[in-house]
């Protein structure tokens, strides 16, 4: 090799390769002990294709959460409002439906203002006012729920059949909202591949001071880059109001949301200090917590047992590949 | 700045909206309901002879006959979640009744959907997949939501729903106690009765948007007010202790308090604690069948009642399963349950001190084998 | 330059410096006063000392809580420690009251198990404490279940309950003191001491301000930070005897008691991701945390505004003191 070709190729080394594939090494493992248990407990209807679509489906709400979650963790923030942005969202749509089909698309349309609004509340608070994405997303948690507490005592609105289509609408042998979800991962990875909005957002994480000297509105970044998580959250409670028919004010809560979508973003290898990862890492990380609770289904585990082992589980899949890193890690 | 102002104009428009809409929705306040409920708490059973978790108050029945299959039977049941006491309670309530049939019961297969709907209706599909199930019976988490995926299950599978109901009729039957108005009326006469007209009542209540919550507040929020008593506050404890014992605390300052309504028992105690903490004669108190708020009504004299919302729904869920597929009859498309309250006459026969403290007492578990040693 | 120029030019600059005094003690003088407005019987000493009584389990927590927080990290696992020392305890008891003080002392040994496995996770496994103590706390929730079968066994004895809930009364001028006044006291004055006056408190502030400093000058940081979440650990125990003795047994006594503390810590102006922290502060900011919860019970405001308002005050707070940072110089 010629100076010249050494230096235009740079190596990638063992570790920061092992780092970027860990999360799909933790995947097939998750996929193997699912098809074990499946085929070794005399199950095999659950390899079938309805039964691992079944578990790819189980966890669309998640998966388009953690897409918007990995935006800002790759910035090095974070938004735990989310769960509540999903209840507000669900019952938003919900309400301005009330069961007319002719409505279903101003609902939509105000969802997404709703997330379009949270999201520059949540991303002008962390960049004008400097405060930490933290206390910033949770002050905004609380008020969110504040609003939400109106509309608790009345049962809202009500979601009109058409709008099922969403979540249980096929696609020939497909469930529609598993397309759905596909096409939304596919245009995020482009975004953050080959746009300059992506670049941008990597190296506003990867450190913030370099990436403003380097002439980047950093302000911007944070601002659009909450604007997008909140709004996938918005378009997580649409799907939400589908798959349940109406919009309750605890869905988010419920479903555990915010915390769940973090921990799927850094166990798919997105670090929370950001500048790090991406959505093919978030993806396999939803797909492992669907295997995980389809394996805990199958084996009948007791409920109780499944928390346990559902906290181990998260810590020892991060520590998985954080263990190699040098980084000081607090 | 601008974009502040931008953003905040925004909101109020967001929220506005959704707001003046909300105002058409429905709420927990059915006259109808209210009335059925009021009567079935009185009501005699159509079978007083039958041990008291298959009674039935009403005379419809379904017929099952072409459920009927051999057994041994593989019983499948969606559960919304074990994380309260009160299910917790029922669950053994069902693993004890499975265990006591297992000779027509080769499998019980349980789900639990961890309180979330998405979960719980992803539950029902596995469930379905599978295709192992003779029956399916379901604890929904909520009741519009869970609506598709039991008319789905309804396809295939006899299907039996118990405790919260869906909107769809499609089940074979909707195994429940009387109800949360019933609840409601049961503390609400019972206060009414012993406060004099101006008494102050505080509301104690769990949380907020439950249906089977709301409804027990808002028949007990008529009964009071018709009886001429004020409602100091409804506050909303998250069924938490500490908070209960804090909102009472900050409650007796501002006022004199003579009853306590509350809409659950979970937190009865804490609430007899904090007047008992300062130095206060207890009020009048509705509770529910907790054995530690029983203990304590019993130990300080209290005036007070429990009104339940009888734990036996689990086990008649079971029992329910097996009639139908064994091809008999069972009430439908509603097995309403008796609901009795638990009063001053009825509290010896309910104690038992060496039962666990958020132990059930109308749990209909007694004649079990393994009575009391699997509740303890 | 001359000396009087010297001299004018320090002496302006500090009248243009902002006062010194953490602001959190002016809010919490202002909330006593609102409430004492609005309820004039709250200042009386026995409704005062049960406020305190009421104040002290978060105070507690909040003071363990801001050594991982000046560390640079979180610790989202001390609630569901309260929730298993609260069930722990009513397990081991079995309405035995001699038991009281050797349980006593097996809640701690675990309360400095889970925090040395939190510790550890996060020095050795290096898993962000973020996503660690969020694993804990999920296994620890279950492991509470789980040990429970989901509801308490047995009461929690009155010996025990001595801690959080009796007074000792006839006490001249102030009529009742409760015991967890006392045991908050002595807590508080040993962590203020151990932070602010020991070799420890100075090498934390150091690790947190700049951990890679700290590490080139020697200092042991994987052992301090160990130490950190032990402490922070500990005082949950405490927190969770307090609490458990003031409002008895219950399946989640501990619910949502992290993010509190956290909050607490953070109105009193600690520092998310290290650095900066007071032991006396965060007290305050508990006390004021306590004291807004008071004035809306006492309000009787409809619930959406009171979750709007802990929102606001919490963005508000941490809004203010980075712009104190910023224009106090400091």
């Amino acid at each position: 090799m010629s100076l010249a070709e050494t230096v235009r190729r740079p190596t990638v080394s063992f570790a920061q390769r092992f780092e970027r594939l860990a999360p799909l090494a933790l995947l097939v493992v998750a996929v193997a002990i699912y098809a074990a248990i499946a085929l070794g407990s005399g199950q095999p209807q659950y390899m079938s294709f309805d039964g691992v679509v079944g578990v790819a489906n189980r966890s669309i709400a998640l998966g388009i959460t953690a897409v918007g979650q990995t935006f800002v963790i790759l910035l090095g923030s974070i938004d735990i409002s989310v769960a509540n942005l999903i209840s507000a969202a669900a019952v938003l749509a919900s309400v301005i439906m009330n069961g007319n089909p002719a409505m279903i698309v101003p609902a939509i349309a105000a969802v997404l203002v709703l997330g379009f609004v949270v999201g520059l509340a949540n991303g002008l608070v962390i960049a004008r006012l400097e405060v930490n994405p933290l206390i910033a997303t949770l002050g905004m948690s609380l008020i969110v729920q504040g609003a939400l507490s109106a509309f608790i005592s009345n049962f809202a609105g009500a979601v009109p059949d058409a709008f099922q289509y969403f979540a249980y609408g096929t696609v020939g042998p497909l469930p529609f909202s598993l397309l759905f979800y596909a096409v939304l991962v596919l245009l995020a990875w482009v975004v953050l591949r080959f746009t300059k909005f992506g670049s941008d957002i990597y190296s506003v994480g990867g450190n913030v001071d370099a990436a403003r000297l380097a002439g980047i509105h950093t302000n911007r970044i944070i601002i659009r880059a909450h604007i997008v998580c909140s709004m996938l959250a918005a378009v997580a409670g649409l799907y939400l109001a589908s798959r349940l028919k109406s919009g309750a004010p605890w869905i988010g809560k419920d479903g555990v949301y915010d915390l769940e979508s973090i921990a799927v973003t850094v166990i798919g290898g997105t670090i929370l200090a950001g500048g790090r990862g991406g959505i093919w890492g978030t993806v396999a990380g939803v797909l492992i917590f669907s295997l995980i609770d389809a394996i805990f289904n199958l084996t009948g585990t007791d409920a109780f047992l499944k928390q346990v082992l559902r906290g181990v589980i998260i810590v020892a899949a991060v520590a998985f590949y954080a263990v190699r890193s040098k980084r000081i890690v607090a | 700045m601008k974009r502040l102002f931008m953003l905040a104009a925004l909101l109020s428009l967001v929220l506005g909206v959704g707001h003046a809409l909300a105002q058409a929705a429905p709420n927990f306040d059915d006259p109808a309901e209210f009335a059925k409920q009021k009567a079935n708490l009185t009501a005699a059973p159509a079978n007083p002879s039958d041990p008291i978790y298959l009674q039935h108050i009403g005379t419809d029945m379904v017929d099952t006959a072409k459920f009927k299959k051999p057994a041994p039977w593989t019983l499948c049941f969606s559960n919304a979640a074990t994380d309260n006491p009160w299910r917790v309670v029922g669950l053994k309530n069902m693993q004890a009744q499975v265990a006591v049939d297992k000779a027509n019961i080769k499998d019980f297969i349980v789900t639990d959907a961890g309180g979330s709907d998405d979960k719980q209706i992803a539950d029902i599909n596995d469930l379905l997949t599978g295709k192992k199930c003779d029956i399916l019976m379901i604890a929904p988490n909520t009741t519009a939501a869970l609506t598709p995926a039991v008319e789905k299950a309804c396809a295939v599978l006899p299907v039996i729903v118990f405790d919260r109901g869906v909107t769809t009729k499609c089940p074979l039957s909707f195994v429940h106690p009387v109800g949360g108005y019933g609840f409601g009326i049961a503390a609400a006469e019972f206060i009414a009765k012993n406060v004099p007209k101006g008494g102050n009542v505080l509301a104690l209540r769990i949380l907020p948007g439950v249906d089977v919550l709301e409804t027990r507040f808002s028949a007990g929020k008529h009964i009071l007010t018709d009886a001429g008593l004020n409602i100091v506050g409804a506050e909303f404890t998250g069924g938490d202790n500490a908070k209960t014992k804090s909102i009472v605390e900050d409650y007796m300052q501002k006022g004199k308090i003579d009853a306590i309504f509350m809409d659950a028992g979970a937190t009865a105690v804490a609430a007899i604690e904090a007047f008992e903490d300062a130095g206060q004669p207890v009020p009048v108190i509705t509770g529910e069948d907790q054995q530690d708020f029983l203990q304590k009504w019993k130990a300080d004299k209290l005036t007070a009642i429990a009104p339940t919302y009888p734990n036996y729904v689990w086990r008649t869920a079971i029992l329910a399963s097996e009639m139908v597929l064994s091809g008999k009859p069972i009430p439908g498309p509603e097995w309403v349950l008796p609901q009795p309250s638990i009063t001053a006459d009825t509290l010896d026969k309910y104690i038992n001190t060496s039962m666990p403290p958020l132990h059930y007492a109308m749990c209909g578990c007694e004649d079990f084998p393994d009575y009391p040693a699997r509740w303890k | 330059m001359s000396n009087e120029a010297v001299a004018k030019v320090e002496a302006s600059s500090r009248r243009r410096r902002l006062p010194s005094i953490n602001p959190i003690y002016l809010v919490l003088v202002l909330l006593i006063a609102a409430i004492a407005i609005k309820n004039p019987a709250f200042l009386e000493p026995l409704q005062f000392m049960n406020f305190l009584k009421r104040a002290a389990p978060l105070a507690i927590l909040s003071a363990g809580q801001v050594f991982v927080l000046v560390a640079g990290g979180f610790d989202l696992s001390v609630g569901a420690l309260i929730t298993l020392t609260v069930i722990g305890a009513s397990m081991l008891q079995s309405n035995d009251p001699n038991a009281t003080w050797w349980v006593i002392c097996l809640l701690f040994v675990l309360g400095a198990l889970v925090g040395l496995i939190n510790g550890l996770v996060v020095v050795l496994l290096r898993v962000p404490s973020l996503i660690a103590t969020l694993g804990m706390m999920i296994t620890l929730t279950g492991v509470a279940l789980l040990w429970s079968g989901g509801a308490p066994k047995g009461y929690l004895t009155d010996s025990f309950r001595f801690f959080g809930r009796f007074n000792i009364s006839g006490i001249p001028g102030i009529g009742i003191l409760p015991v967890a006044l006392i045991v908050l006291v002595v807590v508080v004055a040993f962590l203020w001491w151990l932070m602010h006056s020991t070799n420890y408190g100075r090498l934390l502030l150091a690790v947190g301000d700049n951990p890679r400093a700290s590490q080139l000058a020697g200092v042991p940081i994987g052992r301090v930070r160990v130490l950190a979440f032990v402490v922070s650990a500990l005082s949950g125990t405490v927190a969770g005897i307090l609490l458990g003795g003031f409002s008895g047994v219950s399946p989640d006594a501990g619910n949502g008691y992290e993010l509190q503390a956290i909050t607490a810590a953070v109105l009193g102006g600690a520092q998310l991701l290290g650095g900066r922290g007071s032991v006396p502060a965060t007290v305050a900011g508990a006390v004021t945390l306590t004291a807004i919860f008071t004035l809306l019970n006492f309000l009787g405001l409809p619930n959406p505004v009171r979750s709007a308002v802990q929102g606001l005050i919490l963005i508000g707070a941490v809004a203010l003191a980075m712009y104190r940072r910023k224009h106090a110089g400091r």
